[in-house]
């Protein structure tokens, strides 16, 4: 942090950053004029309108801050930066009402196919991964991205590292999910589940991921606290892990450098290989290890109980990280990849089991003593029954990797029934709870506009988490089951069409539940928009701020 | 590729058994540091550490 001084100049940061958007700009207008296809000229002339805007809101922020950068204590006391994390809490509930948007638009589709309009930009195969990277990168990331600088910031006790950094990471995470899922629409994949961005938004967001790390380990390094809390463990492997998933599943040989076709580096049962070393990882990193720091920090801050077992923590973390790596083949019984190798997977998805159950126990009991708090708070309710879905998911995962339980699960809705119970009730569930307990925080009020509110969004999602996944075993279990009927004359006894048939009933069910989880996230939008509008301060936790803390 | 037992041979098997043994001792030793009875009250602390605030 540089001192105040009477004369105000540029950062080296601020004038540099500025620099590099205006030439990004103009290298993005000759790529957008030489572009082979439409698309890329379209990203391309959308990143040179993004530059630009970087560089006017680089110059303006510089002519409306005052001479010296915020200081990083005010009166003895850590001058927390929550400027990035309102952006992201915003953001991630505007990308979760989307996504779950698009999730009940194609599980209409399912049930009511007429629905995609016969139009190229409306099929289920590009709203489909429109869906999934909305709900899990745009959604789910943005709650990382706030939850990581908030919970980093409160337990290392020191403000955020960087000035421009921070907001360089959430704004550019979401310019990334902006051209990946605007990329879906018109038809730019690389057809790889969960990877499907294009090498250019790669490319992109390895920029931003690696200034995420940086700004997420220089904030621990400057640290006041000399023990670096278990939360901050949890994010530090997804951020570290993400990067080498990252890297290690999109190495991809453009057509041109001003098209968006590329090919993937290898071919065949390898890439197979990677690409599930890479999904499974993706659930393994992003979705649970990013979200038990979550569960590690907000569970005993709202039940005000410490955790329950702190060397349980250490001991799950690292079974965790040396476990899941292993899981991916899983994806792949009974493909091409060599047996041992299918074995292997599931050898180690059962084997994850423990650690999986190692972090649901102390999660759960770090509610001993505090247990009655469940009835009156219901985002503590919230947070808790997320906790018991990780369990019920992480059970059910292990069993599925199993080679025979697979051999009926593999390509069925079961499948989907299984993601969702993880998705809508773990990660959506401790998602929602904290933010509930997040944005009376960042915004300095002293409660929610309507615990009421989240009572009825409570209900409203379990229920609607409850016909999703019942509905998606039943119909699940059904296909596979008809899948191998054979007659006694050794035919099969149902043709494909009779199975999609069959299935219809819960595929409406399916979509009822989905359209329960939106209209509950609608609420909660309403509810935290009233809570930073209408909510009451909170009284003056910082004595005399000198300077806005932005 | 002929199975010669060659310096280059000797190393890379090395190396790719040696990993299963060292993790192992990894793991265990952070199960010791774990469950060292002096380390007891500094995890109490940072059990309690969300709940401290600035």
């Amino acid at each position: 942090m540089s001192q105040p001084s009477i004369s105000k100049s540029m950062t080296i940061g601020e004038s540099g950053l500025a620099a590099l958007f205006a030439v990004t700009a103009f290298l993005c207008v000759i790529a957008a004029a030489k572009a082979l296809d439409a698309p890329f000229a379209f990203h391309a002339a959308l990143s040179a309108a993004a530059s630009l805007a970087a560089v006017f809101c680089i110059v303006n922020r510089y002519y409306d801050r005052p001479a010296a950068l915020p200081p990083a204590e005010i009166n003895g006391r850590p001058n927390y930066n929550m400027g990035p994390i309102k952006f992201s809490s915003f953001m991630a509930m505007f990308w979760g009402i989307a996504g779950f948007l698009v999730g009940l638009i194609i599980a209409s589709q399912l049930a009511w196919p007429a629905l995609n309009f016969d139009l190229p930009w409306t099929t289920f195969g590009r709203l489909r991964p429109l869906h999934t990277s909305a709900v899990i990168f745009a959604f789910g990331g943005n709650v990382l991205l706030a939850t990581s600088f908030y919970v980093v910031q409160k337990s290392c006790r020191v403000r955020l590292a960087g000035d421009l950094a921070p907001w360089f990471v959430v704004v550019g995470y979401n310019f990334f999910i902006l051209v990946a899922g605007t990329g879906y629409l018109l038809g730019v994949t690389q057809s790889k589940e969960y990877a499907e961005p294009e090498w250019y938004a790669d490319l992109w967001l390895t920029i931003v991921w690696v200034t995420y790390l940086l700004v997420f380990l220089t904030t621990i390094i400057k640290r006041k606290e000399p023990h670096i809390f278990v939360a901050n463990w949890f994010y530090l492997a997804f951020i570290v892990t993400i990067a080498v998933l990252h890297l290690g599943n999109n190495p991809a040989l453009p057509v041109s450098v001003f098209g968006s076709k590329s090919y993937i580096a290898w071919g065949g049962i390898q890439d197979a290989m990677f690409q599930w070393w890479y999904g499974h990882n993706a659930v393994g990193f992003f979705l649970t290890a990013g979200f038990l720091a979550i569960m590690y920090y907000f569970i005993p801050k709202r039940a005000e109980r410490p955790i329950y077992s702190y060397r349980l923590s250490i001991i799950h973390f690292w079974a965790l990280i040396f476990l899941y790596i292993w899981a991916g083949p899983h994806h792949l019984h009974y493909t091409a990849l060599p047996d041992w190798t299918q074995t292997l997977g599931m050898t180690f998805s059962i084997m994850l089991w423990m650690p999986s159950w190692g972090g649901m126990i102390n999660g759960l009991m770090t509610l001993s003593g505090a247990w009655d708090k469940l009835r009156t708070d219901p985002v503590l309710r919230m947070l808790v029954v997320s906790v018991a879905f990780y369990g019920m998911s992480t059970f059910e995962g292990p069993m599925m990797s199993i080679k025979v339980v697979n051999s009926l699960s593999h390509y069925t809705d079961w499948t989907i029934g299984h993601v969702h119970s993880g998705a809508l009730g773990w990660v959506g569930f401790v998602s929602f709870g904290a933010l509930y307990c997040l944005v009376p925080w960042a915004w300095n009020r002293k409660q929610l506009y309507s615990l009421k509110l989240v009572n009825w969004h409570f209900w409203i999602a379990t229920l609607g988490i409850v016909l999703y996944i019942s509905a998606m075993w039943v119909s699940g279990i059904l296909q596979g089951l008809m899948w191998r009927a054979y007659t006694s004359l050794g035919f099969l006894e149902y043709s494909f069409i009779e199975t999609v048939e069959a299935m219809h009933p819960f595929y409406v069910i399916r979509a009822a539940g989905g359209a329960l989880f939106l209209i509950g996230a609608l609420i909660m939008a309403y509810n935290l928009w009233m809570t930073v509008r209408v909510g009451e301060a909170e009284e003056v936790q910082m004595p005399v701020a000198l300077q806005p803390a932005e | 590729m002929k199975a010669i037992l060659t310096l280059d041979n000797l190393a890379s098997g090395l190396v790719t058994t040696i990993w299963t043994p060292v993790f192992v001792a990894i793991f265990l030793a952070i199960i010791a540091y774990a469950f060292w009875p002096r380390n007891k009250a500094a995890f109490d602390e940072a059990a309690h550490l969300p709940l401290r605030e600035e």
